[in-house]
């Protein structure tokens, strides 16, 4: 076990590498030269070459990289170019509204889909899943942008349930108040495209011969449906979840905009609309790094939840 | 994706038990998939009519009033429509007399003059449009057939350009595999570690905006789906019976792989093509919406959701509805479309369902 994790980390550096050249790569090369777009239109040679020396620009191409890998490894990505904020303080600000989010968001949907996904897998071929994939076939066809154009409108604006957008700095508040309607529409989108995968996890499991063994011992449908294929359909549902959730960190980046909360995804947004580099270079790295973490951690949790599973 | 299936008919009639004829008698076979086969060639049909100037060629023309109301709702109070009606006449009310300190007073004469011999042609604007009409009096309709356009145009190019580039490399690896694998495996891994919306908006961040940059950002970051399908297939294909009879009479490893394997992967290539284009058409309308996409001067289904979004507020739906309808009707038949292709062209995958 600790051998595997310890050999699975040790694959983790070519990558991690391969993403620090990427970035690098574009940011530093095909980026252009950041100094003529912070100096704005109206400059002098003089002030060009002055920001060129402090962002380190003027140094060769090794030089710069070792300064990158040199801020990676020490967290310290010097200041936001347009709010001049510390890139840390961003980082750290950021990420309690978008957790905010997608904790509820991620939980509810998750539970949601395996409940209707057992259901539909339950009543398979029959009118019933027929329709309600249909139905998710349509759901997922419309752009996200109308769920919160129109939710924000109908919900917000027309009927006065929710407030239309903000945030404030107490937890409970934002909870109770500002999160409800972002949540929900995200779920509207995000349950579709689940529900139709999850039921394929509960179809495959479905068929197996231990199912059948477990009716004809004359279990109740309930234990069969929630010990037996529940628990075998857990492994392909965790990883589906683990995967999802870096995407999440940004993915919820239009909520952020619509409904003004200051996360992650919305400052994603701002820093390439601003081009402002050291904040999307820093996200960047840091949700890699996050993403192959979490995969890792996936793979030992299988051993959890199957303890059939073997490390090789 | 119609031309491809279509082609063998008329054409090849020798070919009577090729394998694409045979998927295409499975396909007709299949109502929900030739009703959305329809639909999508109907769509192309648009996109090429519209990109060749035949219809909606003046989209960007005012012809209306601001938000002018539908033609079914003619009567209905448009607060902002009158509001663009009476400029003129607001605009004639007799002015503050401020002679004595506006320094251009002395030049107002020989100003009237000049605008006097310019001559304007007022169009007159109608009070409603088919389906109504956005801020500047454009066709709301015209508009979302230009949009259309864009859309589609930029989800199947950039769809291609994945699918090249995501083909080229799964054969390359799956192929020769070893350190060419080993290559290609590490790329692979390092595109994929980055959640994927956060690699378009870091692409975004540094190529700037523009119709093919959007292309060459969806296609650059999107290969990696085909790209695992496409080795694991050349890894099983190379070691088949007819390529290693290939290689016996001398073909080379180029030929091989592009000429002989790659036509007998060549089904999921295709299925993965049409679901590249779902989804980039719904990622372009995100960039768009966003503003990384499409420049101003231009219009896609993204950048009309973007001014819909505060028409919305004072209850002018028709530019939303105009495009989500459209957006939605598309998607839905190329998806469905996908599911009756993987079915007509892989029957060994229906036993799943």
């Amino acid at each position: 076990m600790t051998a595997y994790v310890v050999r699975r980390l040790w694959q983790l550096i070519p990558t991690l590498l391969g993403v620090v050249l990427l970035i690098f790569f574009l940011f530093n090369w095909v980026g252009g030269d950041p100094a003529q777009v912070l100096a704005g239109k109206i400059s002098n040679q003089e002030q060009i070459d002055n920001i060129r020396k402090q962002l380190g620009v003027d140094q060769p191409y090794w030089k710069q990289l070792l300064i990158f890998c040199k801020q990676i490894v020490t967290g310290d990505f010097g200041r936001s170019w347009s709010t001049n904020e510390e890139v840390s303080h961003i980082f750290v600000t950021r990420i309690g509204p978008t957790l905010t989010i997608i904790l509820p968001l991620q939980f509810l949907e998750t539970v949601i889909c395996i409940f209707l996904g057992l259901g539909v897998a339950y009543v398979r071929g029959s009118v019933l899943d027929r329709g309600v994939m249909l139905a998710c076939t349509v759901a997922m066809s419309i752009s996200f942008l109308v769920y919160i154009i129109v939710g924000q409108w109908l919900f917000g604006f027309l009927l006065g349930w929710f407030p239309v957008q903000g945030w404030s700095d107490s937890y409970w508040k934002n909870v109770v108040l500002y999160t409800p309607l972002p949540v929900f529409l995200a779920l509207l989108v995000s349950i579709a495209p689940t529900l139709r995968l999850y039921r394929s996890f509960f179809l495959d499991e479905i068929n197996q011969d231990y199912v059948r063994t477990a009716r004809a011992k004359g279990l109740p449908e309930r234990t069969v449906m929630f010990k037996h294929v529940l628990r075998n359909a857990m492994i392909p549902i965790l990883t589906n979840v683990a995967i999802a959730l870096p995407g999440l960190m940004i993915g919820t980046f239009l909520l952020e905009k619509f409904f003004s909360i200051p996360g992650l995804g919305r400052e994603v947004i701002t820093a390439v609309e601003r081009s402002d580099f050291p904040v999307i270079k820093a996200i960047t790295i840091y949700l890699a790094v996050f993403t192959m973490l979490l995969n890792l951690t996936v793979d030992v949790m299988y051993k959890w939840v199957d303890p059939r599973v073997e490390f090789k | 994706m119609s031309a491809v299936i279509e082609a063998p008919i008329p054409q090849e009639q020798h070919d009577a038990g090729g394998p694409w004829r045979a998927a295409f008698r499975r396909l007709r076979g299949d109502r929900v998939g030739m009703l959305c086969l329809f639909v999508v060639a109907a769509y192309l049909l648009m996109v090429l009519l519209a990109a060749t100037g035949l219809i909606a060629r003046d989209w960007d023309r005012e012809v209306g009033v601001s938000y002018a109301n539908p033609e079914f709702l003619a009567g209905k109070e448009n607060l902002e429509a009158a509001a663009s009606r009476n400029l003129g006449a607001r605009q004639t009310a007799p002015p503050v007399d401020l002679s004595d300190i506006d320094p251009l007073a002395p030049y107002y004469k020989e100003l009237d003059e000049r605008t006097a011999k310019i001559k304007i042609t007022e169009t007159p604007r109608s009070d409603t449009l088919p389906f109504g009409g956005d801020k500047w009096g454009k066709d709301v309709i015209k508009k979302t057939i230009k949009g259309a356009e864009i859309s589609i145009f930029v989800g199947f190019a950039a769809s291609l350009l994945a699918t090249f580039l995501g083909t080229v490399f799964g054969a390359f690896s799956g192929y020769y595999g070893g350190k060419i694998n080993d290559f290609f495996e590490w790329v692979y891994n390092v595109f994929t570690s980055i959640p994927y919306i956060l690699l378009i908006l870091t692409f975004a961040a540094v190529f700037g905006k523009g119709v093919l940059t959007v292309i060459m950002i969806l296609g650059i970051t999107g290969w990696t789906g085909i790209y695992r399908l496409m080795r694991a297939e050349y890894l099983k294909h190379r070691e088949r019976e007819y390529v290693r009879a290939a290689d016996a009479i001398g073909a080379s490893d180029a030929r091989r792989m592009f000429v002989h394997i790659l036509p007998n992967v060549s089904h999921v290539v295709l299925v993965q093509l049409s679901q590249y284009v779902v989804q980039f058409i719904k990622a372009e309308v995100i960039l768009s919406f966003l503003g990384f996409g499409v420049p101003v001067e231009m219009v896609s289904w993204g950048t009309m959701l973007a001014e819909a979004q505060n028409e919305l507020v004072i209850g002018k739906w028709w530019q939303l509805a105009a495009a989500t309808a459209s957006m939605a009707v598309l998607v839905t038949a190329f998806s469905l479309l996908t599911d009756s292709l993987r079915d007509a062209l892989d029957p060994k995958l229906k036993a799943v369902a």
